[in-house]
């Protein structure tokens, strides 16, 4: 039942019914994980999410995406609605697989079903209260009403002497995405924390349904706005597939150059992201030279961005069937300023490394323990220091990772702030390699085009994926006429989230940003 | 001991602007703008396929299209099939003093509002002196403005140069910077922080999705912008706006301009 073909973006589905569903999934993932140190293709897949996705008669068809080395295995089943109105229910799949507990979580807020068995349905992306299900991918009634979040509820899970709840967020000092953290202390050290991301949900799944796929980019390269081209290279994708392009190897329909323009893109933001969490320790530690060096590279990062596509965040670059035209820079010219950047990173970076005050911050602090790391899937830089290898761009690859030379993936296996910190570094060089592939490939090739294919979009559901700067970006598209029916784009930010609160064994308030900032989310992707 | 050499060896990298012009910020297009309709342009089908509704066409053949530039998310999808009608404007300086303000092109009306919207807030901020305190407050965003807030801080722009400071309490901030389309989530904690700042106070919202909610309203989890919640005095459009247009919104708001570029 596993896709073969390492681009198949349909991939094959096997159909379950309700009882048999947690059972199917647990058996399908295992607990060895995928990728992890020894051995590519384990006995297990990974766990990579759990999609709804509301029919107009009230049942909602769940589907697992299950990843394996080369492509995605789909298990679905339907849950019924209840005749005569009323919550339905399913066998949860988190007692098997825990990756699944935020996922079982969202799917209770936004469809409304219960899933049996679950240690802990909380809220995640609505608020507390009573608010109606929006259950996305329905067509039926109209829009629904504002939510109305209740404000008082602050549930506490520890108990103990002098043991009290603080409420970190929304609104935090310095400028920061609004998250709400709950750390429940004794006073210094961190036992327990959740953090509630429901501030920020905007209701985005429901808002693409009924778009053309044109507008639908555009939404998606603002699901995670520091993430906008990986998030619109896997809706394209996905688009893609279903226009049934010439050639389903290359990304259907997208020409060979337009793949190379997406890498060179992809790459850059991978940098920018990666600078931008090593600024923030920089910050936390109270490096100011540091500090004002790297976000120095940074701007001058968004600049090159800019003048390369004319959007500091590289938006309306990607569109359905390639990107939107040629580079605006010429390559000679972009490889020239990239030569200059990567060696002023270089210098900064290596010297920040052997800076024993800012080094002795990150060791030690916020481990996320390899077995922990890969029974729950991991994803992106985070899974990748903690013993984890895989990397979409190997182990799937999409735009033009199949046509060039992408450096081997250096994973490290202690977890720490300062793993993750290492190899963030050496994915900044592997995409600066990368960028300077494309480029050149790209200065052999005529301005002219052409850059974009078109296809006639049919009905069905695809899935697009791309390893953003965070991790694993996985979307599903279902079309229906021409338009998207429903699309849930699912962030690593969402999935890494999860695992935030289990690497505060032994770490202190102090610890926080430096374990924040080693993770690198998007709270915008995870409440959606 | 090495941070200290490494830290003089580039010079001043720092932006002289508003004093002096800046060759990025005079080069960056930051918003778009409506010319006369060319003959055998299709303005109403352009309007139909903006994906925000930010143009409306107007009756007849000829008449001038109107923009909102509150609502546009310069995808840049007009320019591309009215050119000559649309443009990209080839300036940063893009916030304005009143909602109307954003409409282009301006009419006498939006005219009439602007004056009194910039006679009100000149009279507020007269008492805030050289020394300006800003809370930013996400409301939803997508997570892009917070970098281009957070770019001000850098030694490019830094604006502590010229007196504006990023400060953790409401209660110390003289200006509101509000960016996202106004989640349900956060609705009471904005007017939480608001309603803690002392008076005289200035609100900046920051971004289409502030302005109008952009492309992610309608929805049952955001507002059409944040105006719905605390009152905006200056208008900063742009998805996201770049950190020139943050900081033009910024010094417009306090009045602190050169004089000759006081904006609209």
């Amino acid at each position: 039942m596993t896709a073969t073909s390492p681009s198949s973006r349909s991939p094959a589905t096997v159909r379950f019914e309700p009882h048999d569903f947690a059972q199917a999934v647990a058996s399908r993932t295992g607990t060895a994980g995928l990728g992890q140190t020894g051995g590519r293709v384990g006995a297990g897949g990974r766990f990579a999410g759990l999609f709804g996705s509301a029919r107009d008669d009230g049942s909602v068809l769940l589907r697992a995406a299950i990843a394996r080395y080369g492509g995605l295995e789909i298990v679905t089943t339907l849950v019924p609605a209840v005749p005569g109105g009323g919550q339905a229910s399913y066998g949860a799949l988190t007692p098997a697989v825990p990756a699944a507990a935020w996922y079982e979580r969202e799917l209770a807020d936004l469809f409304d079903i219960f899933p049996e068995g679950h240690p802990r349905v909380d809220p995640l992306v609505l608020p507390r209260g009573n608010a109606p299900a929006p259950r996305p991918g329905r067509t039926g009634p109209g829009p629904l009403e504002r939510i109305v979040p209740d404000e008082t509820a602050l549930p506490a899970h520890v108990a103990g002497e002098g043991v009290f709840t603080l409420p970190y967020g929304p609104v935090r000092s310095g400028v920061f995405e609004s998250v709400q953290y709950l750390v429940e202390t004794p006073g210094e050290d961190i036992p327990h924390l959740r953090a509630r991301v429901y501030h920020k949900h905007r209701g985005l799944e429901c808002r693409f349904q009924g778009m053309g796929p044109d507008d639908g980019v555009l939404l998606a390269e603002r699901v995670e706005g520091v993430a906008s081209v990986a998030h619109a290279i896997a809706f394209c994708q996905a688009v893609e597939a279903l226009a049934g392009g010439n050639d389903a190897e290359k990304g259907a329909g997208a020409p060979e150059a337009a793949l190379y323009v997406r890498t060179l893109h992809a790459e850059l933001e991978r940098v920018v992201n990666h600078l931008d969490s090593t600024a923030r320790h920089t910050e936390a530690a109270g490096q100011a030279v540091a500090y004002a060096r790297l976000t120095w590279h940074k701007e001058r990062l968004m600049r090159l961005r800019g003048k390369l596509c004319g959007h500091r965040f590289g938006r309306g670059v990607v569109v359905p069937g390639g990107v939107s035209g040629p580079l605006a820079l010429s390559p000679v010219a972009a490889l020239r300023e990239l030569a200059d950047l990567e060696a002023d990173v270089r210098a900064d970076t290596d010297l920040l490394m052997s800076t024993s005050s800012f080094v002795d911050r990150l060791r030690g602090t916020g481990v996320l323990v390899p077995d922990m790391a890969a029974s729950r899937g991991a994803l992106g830089p985070v899974g990748r220091a903690s013993g984890l290898e895989e990397d979409l761009r190997t182990y799937r690859p999409y735009a033009a990772y199949g046509l060039v030379q992408v450096p081997e993936p250096r994973y490290r296996s202690s977890g720490d702030a300062l793993a993750r910190q290492l190899v963030r570094l050496e994915e900044i060089w592997g995409a600066f390699e990368l960028c300077r592939q494309a480029l050149e490939d790209l200065s052999g090739r005529p301005a002219d085009g052409p850059w974009a294919g078109r296809a006639e979009l049919a009905d069905g559901e695809a899935w697009g994926w791309a390893e953003a700067p965070q991790g694993e970006v996985l979307y599903l598209v279902e079309t229906e006429g021409g338009r998207l029916r429903r699309v849930k784009p699912r962030s690593a930010s969402f999935h890494n989230l999860s695992l935030f609160p289990e690497v505060f064994g032994g770490d202190i308030f102090t610890d926080f940003a430096f374990i924040e900032a080693s993770f690198g989310l998007s709270m915008a992707g995870v409440a959606g | 001991m090495p941070w200290v050499t490494r830290g003089l060896r580039n010079g001043i990298l720092t932006s002289r602007y508003p004093a002096r012009p800046d060759g990025y910020h005079d080069n960056w297009q930051g918003s778009v703008v409506v010319g006369p309709a060319q003959p055998g342009t299709p303005a109403a089908a352009i309007a139909a396929r903006c994906p925000t509704g930010a143009i409306s066409a107007g009756e007849g053949e000829t008449a001038t299209p109107a923009l909102d530039q509150g609502k546009c998310i310069l995808c840049g999808r007009c320019v591309l099939e009215g050119p000559g009608t649309f443009s990209f404007a080839p300036s940063p300086e893009v916030a304005r003093r009143s909602r109307a303000g954003l409409v282009v092109p301006p009419t006498e009306e939006t005219e009439a509002a602007v004056a009194s919207a910039r006679a009100d807030l000149a009279r507020r901020v007269r008492a805030l002196g050289r020394s300006v305190h800003v809370r930013h407050v996400d409301a939803g965003s997508d997570g892009s403005d917070e970098w281009e807030v957070a770019a001000l801080l850098g030694p490019i722009y830094d604006v502590h140069r010229l007196g504006i400071f990023f400060t953790a309490s409401p209660r110390h901030a003289d200006l509101l910077l509000v960016t996202g389309a106004g989640s349900a989530g956060m609705v009471r904690p904005l007017s939480v922080t608001y309603d803690a700042m002392p008076e005289p106070r200035v609100v900046v919202a920051v971004g289409t999705d502030a302005i109008s909610g952009g492309l992610v309203s309608p929805s049952y989890a955001s507002s059409g912008g944040v105006c719905d919640v605390v009152p905006v005095d200056v208008w900063v459009p742009g998805s996201p706006p770049s950190p020139f247009s943050i900081l033009h919104g910024i010094l417009l708001a306090i009045g602190r301009l050169p004089s000759g570029r006081v904006g609209r």
